[in-house]
């Protein structure tokens, strides 16, 4: 009894006074100087980009070289300063400044672009425009299109995942060579959007030679024309983007399937219930939860397609096909306009993180009223 | 009971079970129906690619599919590129250019990926075993700001970027690239590393933190090693998404750093172009990652499927 309080007892110690005063003030003050000399870089590189102050800097490289030395000196002052509890925080560090500085500082950065008139080809610069851009945003006829076209974009998930379930059951299924098939099926997932543009797309989509107008005219269609029909040229992009991504849907519905309990299959089975009611009944429910997940991070992936269809139709026929990506591409490629392309963007990142949002509530919701 | 019900009795049971092995046969004649169908709709469209890479105008324009019954094959597509055996010695700017993006890829990818995997795992691991606090934010809240990243659409930062990059004068570099596909992966590679450590043991780093190792020592000596397939399938997963990714590579590159599937986009864009040679360039463009697929589905699937089903 004695000895494990004194065990315990040296435990919190060392968890507390592992860091002698001394070290500890080393590694505050290496924190302190971090913060400093990367003020000092960018306060020094901001008077150099105003002009209030010409130091000849010929870009923010310095800034960059600052940052790094930043994170070095500040994880070396943090694991100076509090030892053990240092060591643990400093696995977490590195992927947080990381992060930080891809992503949430360009994300802030974006934001200020936004409410400026910029156009990169012209020679004014960037000029402050408050909200002009969001007012020319909701007169912007071809942004409310690509925005409405991805909701039918989200909305055929629930198409591919359907596919997906009754090739996750074949799969499933007591078959021979099973590791071929998955092989086989998982294929198309690991090609490149791009090249499934050329390969599928422009290739036997192409309207003379390609095999499938070859055998749509078999059938009896005089002249095919995949992407000059508005309702057609949809379906074929988002069929491209369906053979693409399919698979990924399948190997998780794949593994829930196999995570199943045997004993709940075979019960499905004795119990005289039809294959077609064992599964509305007993198999359909159980995979809900792993359904619901598959959905989702699809349609995370969903809203961010673009590439099939800026290498594919570039939006066309009259924007049928655009998605919101593909259209603020265009809008910088074509018109150089960083402003009021990175409006519609941050827009659009507002859009879909309400939208998940509301999605992942009324979903976890639900499931909550079902379990 | 009279013999004559008993015997109706027992030939209904035999017409039964003629009727279930019928049904059970149909079924399986069913199965491999479909996944005939299915096979044909995923190998198709490469199988496709493959040959024509190997036709001639006339092949193609005749519809041939099946070599040496339809068509002869020829080098064609891969002349083109520089890449048939009867070019293979002689210089050809083509195939200079090819390599040039192939490599540009191969850098990139394995860049990006292998940094993700660094600090996906540190990061992935730090969550696994410790509580941390900063301001108001703990373990669950920390994860899921790794993970809310993966909703970021690359539009949002793709003209942020255009514009920082100029500025920085990283603008068609591999350095800039890295950074960048890194993030794209990163949200996923914490997800998968967070999965493993999470069916390792605590008990295993309490032993070995008994036996006088320290945090670090334990993740390294100890955890790492078990953890490893899981990083496999992480790296892995990263690769596929780098080697593909298109929209950031096509807006931020232009000569030295631009990579294969930018490539392969600015050749669709001609109209008239052989396609043979489009279609050897895209095959050269699939072919690493359908040799990956066919060598580690283990690991991507395994990569897939972390933490989804529980």
């Amino acid at each position: 009894m004695a000895n494990t309080t004194a065990a315990g007892g040296r435990f919190i110690e060392a968890e507390t006074n592992s860091v002698s005063a001394r070290r500890s003030f080393i590694g505050r003050s290496l924190i302190w100087l971090a913060v400093c000399a990367f003020a000092l870089v960018v306060a020094l590189q901001t008077l150099d980009a105003t002009g209030l102050w010409r130091l000849g800097f010929e870009n923010w490289r310095p800034t960059l070289y600052a940052y790094g030395l930043f994170c070095v000196l500040l994880c070396s002052g943090i694991v100076l300063a509090r030892g053990e509890r240092g060591w643990r925080a400093l696995f977490l560090l590195p992927a947080a400044l990381f992060t930080v500085a891809v992503a949430i500082f360009p994300t802030l950065f974006g934001l200020s672009i936004a409410f400026t008139d910029w156009n990169l080809s012209s020679v004014s610069g960037q000029k402050f425009n408050g909200i002009e851009n969001l007012v020319q945003l909701v007169h912007d006829p071809f942004y409310i299109n690509a925005l409405l076209n991805m909701i039918y974009y989200v909305c055929a998930v629930l198409f591919e995942y359907a596919i997906a379930f009754c090739l996750a059951l074949l799969l499933n299924a007591d078959v021979k060579a099973r590791k071929f098939w998955r092989v086989t099926f998982l294929l198309p997932f690991m090609l490149s959007p791009v090249a499934v543009s050329w390969m599928i797309g422009k290739s036997m989509l192409e309207t003379r030679f390609g095999p499938v107008s070859r055998f749509v005219r078999w059938i009896g269609v005089q002249t095919p024309s995949f992407f000059g029909d508005p309702v057609w040229a949809k379906i074929w992009i988002e069929a491209m983007d369906a053979w693409v991504s399919i698979p990924f849907v399948m190997i998780l519905l794949l593994a829930g399937l196999q995570a199943l309990p045997k004993e709940v299959q075979e019960a499905a089975k004795v119990d005289g219930a039809g294959p077609w009611q064992g599964f509305w009944q007993i198999t359909f429910p159980l995979m809900l939860p792993v359904s619901v997940t598959a959905i989702v991070i699809r349609m995370i992936f969903k809203l961010k397609l673009a590439d099939i269809v800026i290498n594919v139709t570039s939006g066309g026929p009259g924007g049928a096909t655009d998605t919101v990506s593909s259209f603020i591409y265009r809008e910088y490629r074509d018109r150089s306009n960083v402003g009021y392309g990175t409006m519609l963007a941050m827009v659009y990142l507002v859009i879909i993180v309400v939208f998940v949002t509301i999605l992942l509530n009324v979903l976890s919701r639900s499931m909550r009223r079902m379990t | 009971m009279t013999a004559a019900t008993t015997a109706s009795l027992a030939s209904d049971d035999a017409r039964a079970a003629v009727r279930r092995h019928i049904r059970s046969r149909l079924a399986t004649i069913g199965i491999y129906a479909a996944l005939v169908i299915w096979a044909f709709v995923s190998l198709f469209p490469i199988y496709w690619t493959l040959t024509t890479t190997m036709k001639v105008a006339k092949d193609v324009q005749l519809g041939h599919l099946i070599p040496w019954v339809d068509f002869q094959p020829s080098w064609l597509g891969w002349r083109g590129l520089g890449l048939s055996p009867d070019t293979w010695a002689s210089t050809s700017t083509v195939r200079d250019e090819f390599i040039l993006r192939f490599t540009n890829s191969v850098v990139v990818g394995f860049g990006a990926s292998a940094l993700a995997v660094i600090l996906g795992s540190l990061a992935a691991y730090g969550l696994s075993r410790f509580e941390y606090k900063f301001l108001w934010m703990r373990n669950r809240d920390i994860s899921f700001f790794f993970l809310s990243q993966l909703i970021l659409p690359p539009v949002v930062l793709a003209l942020p970027f255009l514009v920082l990059y100029k500025e920085l004068a990283l603008l068609d570099t591999h350095f800039g690239l890295i950074m960048l596909y890194t993030l794209t992966v990163l949200p996923i590679v914490i997800w998968i590393m967070k999965d493993q450590f999470d069916t390792i043991p605590n008990e295993l780093d309490e032993a070995a933190q008994v036996d006088g190792l320290g945090p670090w020592g334990t993740f390294l000596r100890i955890v790492l090693p078990i953890a490893l397939p899981g990083m496999v399938a992480a790296f892995i997963l990263s690769l596929i998404l780098c080697w593909n990714e298109y929209f950031f590579a096509a807006l931020l590159t232009s000569t030295d750093a631009k990579t294969l599937p930018v490539l392969v986009a600015s050749q669709t864009g001609s109209q008239g172009i052989n396609w043979w040679t489009m279609a050897a360039v895209s095959t050269a463009a699939i072919m690493p990652l359908v040799v990956v697929g066919v060598l580690l589905e283990r690991y991507i699937i395994k990569g897939l499927t972390a933490g989804s089903v529980k």
